[in-house]
């Protein structure tokens, strides 16, 4: 097998002394010893537990409130109502009135949280044409066969946009006011765009290209048959946030991975005087246009005010998970010190 | 014997079974065409260009792990079932599949092209009374054909006539055996008659009845009928495929097997296809897997219907699926199907290809050892077979041939004993005089003596000189009693062609005393007798073969006297002697013994004076019973019994076989390596016993009883097996052999040999080693579990049937330690690594159905699952694999007990199978929970979520990638610049891959196969992102690293040690660089320091 050179010399089939042929190509041999095991058993118990100390001290500095409106006060009414599938197309509004026990400095980010609601079942993630959210007019005429049956409605007419996903938009909203202690009620100012990823709102999400208005553009498509509104007016202040663009849209659509999660919602505008500082201590009241029907699966509806710090929003997990590993390698650290000083320092047991 | 595969592809070829007798007509191709016999045309390429893509595929999915991936497939191009794309599966099947296929399209080009350059050789063919040209593949049984000088023997035929006298022809059998010495074949007489009379030729109508086709290369039996005779064929009268025409200006043959079924064909094609036992332990844990598989199917299946039943229920107004779908029950089961699907990954569809891919590099380290090359030879090493390697780091018992193996097999003629006196050198020191300086024989009284024989008692020439009479005959005997070829290049000038090298050192002795073999016709022999020619008259010769062990020939000398010449095993011919020879018989016994003591073989000579009339009716009996059909083997032995008997002993002979270069120390470094080493000699006793003692095999410290215990085995063995005892005297036997450090076993055959290994094979579960160089050792080389061939004097058979092959028996040494050792490291390394790495992988999908409802939603992107086997991590590990060194070489031969490990079957076993596969369980739970916890509540740093499923998936993906190739790094002993390559390449691969699918560009082309776009950006860039990335890694990893440092800290293995005392020893010689002093290290070695004999050969 070897290499048959073509001179028929005394040693003509010698292998070649290369470095690779012979295994001696020159190489570093890492090994467990102590002096470098131990080093880095400290080092890293020492990096985890400083890291954790920081991150439990920048989360202590973030601010987080949670408000279920579920069921909660006048709500349980609107709960009702949606339960009920005769009145279940009928609009209805409540109001929770809630308190901020400290300001929220810096910028206050407002999301809506659902609980026991599985965005993440493959069927589900599945339902969704992506073809057609870029919109591809192919797509939009005939949806892919992934999006059924949110595909066609009882007419025929392609859904647009199709699926799953998109038929169960989350469709409350809401409106904050601030009850100062002394003057009257603020409206909480809300930016309700640019929530999205860069990404999403310019690559992932396009509107079907069109030289007159969207809803030419989306002529010949139904609405998804739980919306109430069609996509093109999704947002009827700003006519640029419609279509497939529309912010809360392609935020939904970016499906969550667990049964539990937020979404932002909007975030606070701080041109506002009152607000510039942040969210005051103080009264608030929220009204919910209720609509999304969470009661079929024993689901909840929160409302999270929150702000963030360079690592996010409010995570206990992380700190507190590398104090855990940090305490955890400098114990096994000094077992292992006790061990190596105990056994193997005298090198004995390498000794044959 | 039907060649495997061979008879199938080849429509042509008949099943041998079907044809019971052979009758061919020569020149009469009607009559033969009735027969349907194969033509020369012969296929050995399995494919041609339409056929290869339906049967290499057909092939290929025969093999389980391929089929599996075919059914997978299938399932996932039903839509309610499919978790994960078509090319998920597509993509690694492809590539396994276009691997194997390229490799066996190539080998397949290459047989097409040398069948194609057979088939086209041009061959002379006698067709309608002209000599014509037609290739080779158009030849057909029953043709006459003419062969020249040097030309290849297009198919096997009948020798009918030759262009030297008697009808004698020469040929090689290199192709076809390996051998290289020349070999004589004879027509019969009539048919030589025939000459190069083409007229005549033509004219030849002669059937010949004969054997069907066999792979038998040394036995041939039919007969032939011409003009209302009837003559005997045998094998000397055959000219076979593959051989080549030598010293013969021109012959002429009748083709009697064409093509296919010619005795070379029937022989090629593998009869017997070895496995190692971790291919053996492999095939059962990927049944294990898939059972396993099989399990968390069902359970994430019960889980998805008691699901569906509590809380999926409730959901369906969001997903309205249909009503079949609807009951629980059936998701269960489709759900089954699904996570079938997106756990495939823990069946490795690559472990089967990567396992090949490390065996070819370990055998191309073989080839290429320098220090396993001869260059007195100029042979290198050669890995015949390229899957056995890693079973050579587990050999336990090792069998060896003496002659060849041991020693060098270049044989001297050292003493013999004429008449009860002893000639040649004393061994012995008695006198004072050194052996060295003992002035040689001067034979310039001969012209026609060999240079280079050396002989050091004058005595024996004197005796010659004085021309006594049994000394001549003795003499005489051994010009005559042999089968050598002599070959005289120039006047004078001679040289033997022996088959074996014992006969080809008896004839030149006898050439030095002045009895010189000069010329061989099939019914002469001529010697130069003290310059006379004499020339005999050769009536019979009576083979030799290992069940005789002893070969005569009858001569008529130039008075008209008839003698037998016989020489033999000395037991044998004693057996047969007259009962006025019993007082010589003892005294050359006794000199037997003493010659067999230094180590030296022997053989008795005899002759006997044969009557004429008695010598006349023998001669006819054995004339009917050569031209038998049946039983012509035992009918002949029976005679050659008959008339050796009576026979008056002449003396015996001792030749020196030296031992071979570095064999003590080799051996004794394997005994420590904890390998026991047998050695199975057909020599006797006392012989074996003296080789025992100089190869360190037997020491003196061994006590006495040992030694009468070994005697008593050796026989034990010899009789037993000979009468094939029971089953409990079998057992007894190998427990007494395996108490003994060194069993020797002597006396024994070449089947005996085999039966040895496979008995121990049979009880001892432990693997065996054969080596060999001869014939004889083919059973042996066989049944073992790795067969070595020693590429010596003995021709090349052993080397043929071997697995690995190299010049010298102290090679074997490093073949073991250093090679098998890493194979098995490394290939041990390679599995653990590998189905840790997979199950770490795959089984985060069992714990995101938790959180998913059972819905075998994939964690990961599809491209990522598409690609990790394939591209993110099977480099590395198969740079471990090639390159991995725990110990460096000079350290697996200083501590032969680091072999150990191999032995007991450490390194890969059932239950590190378990522990890796539980690391890998453990990592994939890390791998998903860490980031559970940290993403549940995460929002990017701009408030933004990411809590996505799609970030979730890049998250783990760059995790899993991050901690499996630390785990890699942390397996790797040995970082070579290729190693750094793959390993920090493989991770940039990553990224790369992963940005570009997440890139803007490829989205624009196709939006939905690539919906991740702009995951890996928004994702990466967050700092919580690599703080979870940093968390998993150092919580996957650091257990792994504390474990394994405990278990060296507190259980230090032999290997441990050797690498302690490595580091140390370059600690040292770092320090000495340093002072720039120059000092020995002996005292850092260890006590048992084996030597090792000058590894280089120059």
């Amino acid at each position: 097998m070897g290499k048959v050179r073509a001179d028929a010399g005394p040693f003509a089939r010698r292998p070649d002394n290369s470095a690779f042929k012979q295994q001696r190509l020159p190489a570093w041999s890492p090994s467990l010893t102590p002096y470098t095991v131990l080093p880095v058993f400290y080092f890293l118990a020492l990096v985890c537990v400083l890291l954790g100390v920081w991150l439990l001290i920048t989360v202590q500095n973030t601010h987080q409130l949670k408000i279920d409106y579920t069921d909660a006060g006048a709500c349980a009414t609107c709960a009702e109502m949606r339960n009920d599938p005769t009145k279940a197309k009928m609009n209805c509004d409540c109001v929770i009135n809630f308190n901020v026990p400290k300001t929220f400095q810096g910028d206050v980010f407002i999301y809506y949280g659902l609980i026991n609601f599985h965005q993440n079942l493959r069927r589900y993630i599945k339902s969704r044409d992506d073809d057609q959210l870029v919109g591809r007019k192919n797509s939009l005429k005939s949806p892919s066969s992934y999006c059924e049956p949110f595909a066609y409605d009882e007419n025929a007419v392609p859904i647009a946009p199709c699926g799953a996903v998109a038929n169960s938009m989350f469709n409350d909203s809401f409106t904050l006011t601030y009850h100062p202690p002394a003057g009257a009620a603020v409206n909480v100012p809300l930016y309700r765009k640019g929530i999205t990823w860069y990404t999403d709102k310019n690559v992932k999400f396009r509107n079907p290209s069109t030289n007159t208005t969207l809803q030419q553009a989306f002529q010949g498509t139904a609405q998804p048959p739980f919306w109430q509104k069609p996509v093109y007016e999704l947002d009827l202040d700003h006519p640029n946030n419609n279509g497939f663009i529309n912010d809360d849209l392609i935020v939904w659509m970016r499906e969550a991975a667990f049964p539990n999660f937020k979404k932002l919602y909007g975030i606070l505008n701080r041109a506002h005087t009152t607000f510039s500082y942040g969210l005051p201590e103080g009264n608030y009241s929220i009204a919910i246009n209720y609509n999304f029907p969470v009661q079929y699966f024993q689901g909840r509806k929160e409302v999270v005010l929150s702000t963030v710090s360079w690592f996010g929003g409010q995570n206990h997990f992380l700190p507190i998970a590398y104090l855990v590993s940090g305490g955890l390698i400098f114990i096994v650290a000094i077992v292992l010190t006790a061990v190596y000083v105990k056994v193997g320092r005298s090198g004995k047991n390498m000794e044959e | 014997m039907l060649v495997p595969w061979r008879g199938f592809w080849n429509p042509r070829s008949k099943a041998p079974g079907q044809e019971e007798e052979r009758h061919v007509k020569a020149n009469d191709r009607d009559y033969n065409e009735r027969f349907t016999y194969a033509d020369n045309h012969i296929k050995t390429a399995k494919y041609t260009f339409y056929t290869f893509l339906p049967i290499n595929l057909f092939e290929q999915f025969q093999r389980f792990a391929n089929a599996y991936f075919l059914v997978l497939l299938i399932l996932q191009l039903i839509p309610e079932i499919s978790s994960l794309s078509w090319f998920t599966t597509i993509v690694p099947l492809v590539l396994v599949l276009t691997i194997t296929a390229v490799k066996d399209a190539t080998d397949d080009y290459f047989r097409h092209k040398s069948d194609q350059q057979v088939n086209t050789r041009q061959s002379q063919v006698l067709i309608k009374g002209k000599i014509q040209k037609e290739k080779w593949m158009n030849v057909r049984v029953g043709d006459i054909i003419k062969l020249e000088n040097n030309q290849f023997v297009a198919a096997d035929v009948l020798l009918l006539s030759s262009s030297e006298p008697y009808g004698l022809c020469y040929i090689e059998t290199a192709e076809l055996d390996g051998e290289t010495n020349l070999k004589v074949r004879q027509a019969l007489t009539v048919t030589s008659d025939l000459g190069a009379d083409v007229a005549k030729l033509a004219d030849f109508n002669g059937e010949v009845v004969c054997e069907p086709p066999n792979n038998k290369l040394d036995k041939f039996i039919g007969t032939l009928y011409w003009k209302d005779n009837k003559y005997s064929l045998d094998n000397e009268k055959m000219l076979l495929r593959g051989c080549m025409l030598r010293n013969t200006e021109w012959c002429f043959g009748m083709v009697i097997f064409a093509g296919l079924q010619t005795k070379l064909m029937q022989n090629c094609g593998r009869t017997k296809f070895k496995r190692t036992s971790i291919d053996r332990l492999m095939n059962t844990l990927v049944l294990w897997i898939f059972g396993f598989l099989i399990c968390m199917g069902i359970i994430l299946a019960i889980g998805n219907t008691i699901w569906e039943q509590r809380v999926g229920r409730n959901f369906w107004a969001y997903l309205l699926w249909d009503e079949l779908l609807s009951s629980a029950v059936f998701s269960g089961f489709l759900t089954f199907w699904s996570y079938i699907i997106i756990l495939n990954t823990v069946v490795p569809i690559s472990l089967y290809v990567s396992v090949e891919v490390l065996r070819l590099g370990h055998s191309y380290f073989i080839n290429w050892d320098r220090k396993m090359y001869y260059s007195r030879k100029d042979t290198p090493a050669e890995a015949r077979t390229t899957t056995l390697n890693e079973e050579l780091g587990q050999v336990e018992f090792i069998f060896s041939d003496k002659t060849g193996t041991l020693t060098q097999n270049i044989m001297v003629f050292s003493k013999c004993s004429i008449n009860g006196n002893t000639y040649g050198e004393n061994m012995l020191p008695i006198i004072f005089i050194d052996s060295q300086k003992t002035p040689c024989v001067d034979f310039s009284f001969n012209p026609l003596m060999d240079r280079k024989f050396r002989f050091h008692d004058s005595s024996l020439v004197e005796a010659i000189k004085l021309e006594e009479p049994l000394v001549q005959e003795f003499f005489r005997l051994l010009a005559l009693c042999h089968t050598v070829m002599p070959e005289e290049r120039s006047e004078g000038e001679l040289v033997y062609q022996a088959q074996s090298p014992d006969e080809g050192a008896l004839v030149t002795a006898a050439r030095n005393f002045g009895f010189v073999f000069r010329a061989r016709t099939p019914e002469t022999i001529t010697l130069y007798e003290m310059g006379q020619p004499v020339t005999y008259q050769l009536l019979a010769i009576l083979d030799f073969n290992n069940v005789r062990k002893r070969m005569s020939v009858i001569v008529r000398n130039p008075k008209g006297q008839l003698k037998l010449y016989s020489k033999g095993a000395d037991t044998i011919i004693f057996d047969r002697l007259e009962p006025a020879n019993e007082e010589l018989m003892y005294t050359t016994s006794e000199h037997l013994n003493e010659f067999a003591g230094e180590g030296l073989r022997t053989l008795a000579l005899a002759y006997k004076d044969l009557d004429e009339d008695m010598f006349d009716e023998w001669m006819k009996k054995l004339l009917f019973a050569s031209a038998a059909l049946e039983n012509r083997e035992e009918r002949l032995g029976a005679l050659y019994e008959e008339v050796e008997q009576g026979l008056m002993l002449l003396g015996a002979t001792a030749i020196e076989d030296k031992l071979q270069e570095g064999v003590p120390e080799t051996i004794s470094c394997l005994t420590l390596a904890n390998i026991k080493i047998w050695v199975l000699t057909g020599d006797k006793l006392e012989t074996a016993m003296n080789i025992g003692y100089s190869c360190n095999m037997l020491r003196d410290d061994m006590n006495e009883l040992f030694t009468d215990n070994m005697a008593f085995r050796i026989h034990l063995i010899s009789h037993l097996q000979a009468h094939a005892l029971e089953a409990d005297l079998e057992q007894i036997l190998l427990d007494v052999a395996c108490l003994c450090k060194t069993v020797i076993c002597c006396r024994v055959t070449p089947l005996q040999k085999a039966q040895v290994v496979e008995l121990v094979k049979r009880h001892k579960r432990a693997v065996t080693l054969a080596i060999g160089d001869g014939a004889n050792d083919v059973s042996m080389i066989k049944t073992a579990h790795i067969g070595v061939g020693i590429s010596g004097q003995e021709g090349m058979q052993a080397v043929l049937a071997s697995d690995y092959s190299f010049a010298q028996f102290r090679y074997l040494q490093r073949l073991l330690l250093v090679h098998g050792r890493w194979s098995y490291h490394r290939m041990c390394n390679f599995l653990c690594y590998f189905f840790y790495k997979n199950f770490a992988f795959t089984l985060v999908h069992f714990w995101f159905g938790f959180l998913c409802g059972f819905s075998a939603q994939t964690v990961y992107d599809q491209w990522f699952i598409t690609l990790f086997n394939i591209v993110y991590t099977s480099l590395p590990v198969l740079a471990m694999g090639v390159f991995d060194q725990d110990v460096n070489e000079q350290y697996s031969l200083r501590y032969p007990n680091l072999y150990r490990p191999g032995q007991l079957n450490l390194l890969f076993n059932k239950r590190k199978f378990f522990t890796c596969t539980l690391q890998g369980v453990c990592t994939s739970f890390i791998l998903f929970f860490i980031p559970y916890g940290a993403f549940l509540c995460a929002v990017r740093d701009d408030g933004s979520h990411i809590s996505d499923q799609q970030s979730f998936a890049v998250t783990i993906a760059t995790s899993l990638v991050i901690v499996v190739s630390v785990q890699i790094g942390l397996d790797t002993n040995y970082w070579t610049a290729v190693n750094h390559f793959f390993i920090w390449g493989s991770l940039a691969v990553y990224f790369a891959i992963l940005f570009a699918m997440n890139s803007d560009g490829i989205f624009r082309i196709f939006p939905s196969q690539f919906p991740f776009v702009g995951t890996a950006r928004n994702a990466l860039n967050q700092k919580s992102v690599w703080l979870v990335i940093l968390l998993t890694t150092v919580v996957c990893i650091m257990p792994v690293v504390a474990m394994r440092f405990l278990k060296t800290d507190l259980h230090p293995t032999q290997t441990d040690k050797a690498i302690y005392a490595q580091i140390q020893n370059k600690i040292l010689r770092l320090d000495k660089k340093n002072n720039k002093k120059t000092v020995l290290y002996t005292s850092q070695r260890p006590p048992f320091i084996c030597l090792i004999a000058s590894l280089n050969d120059h």
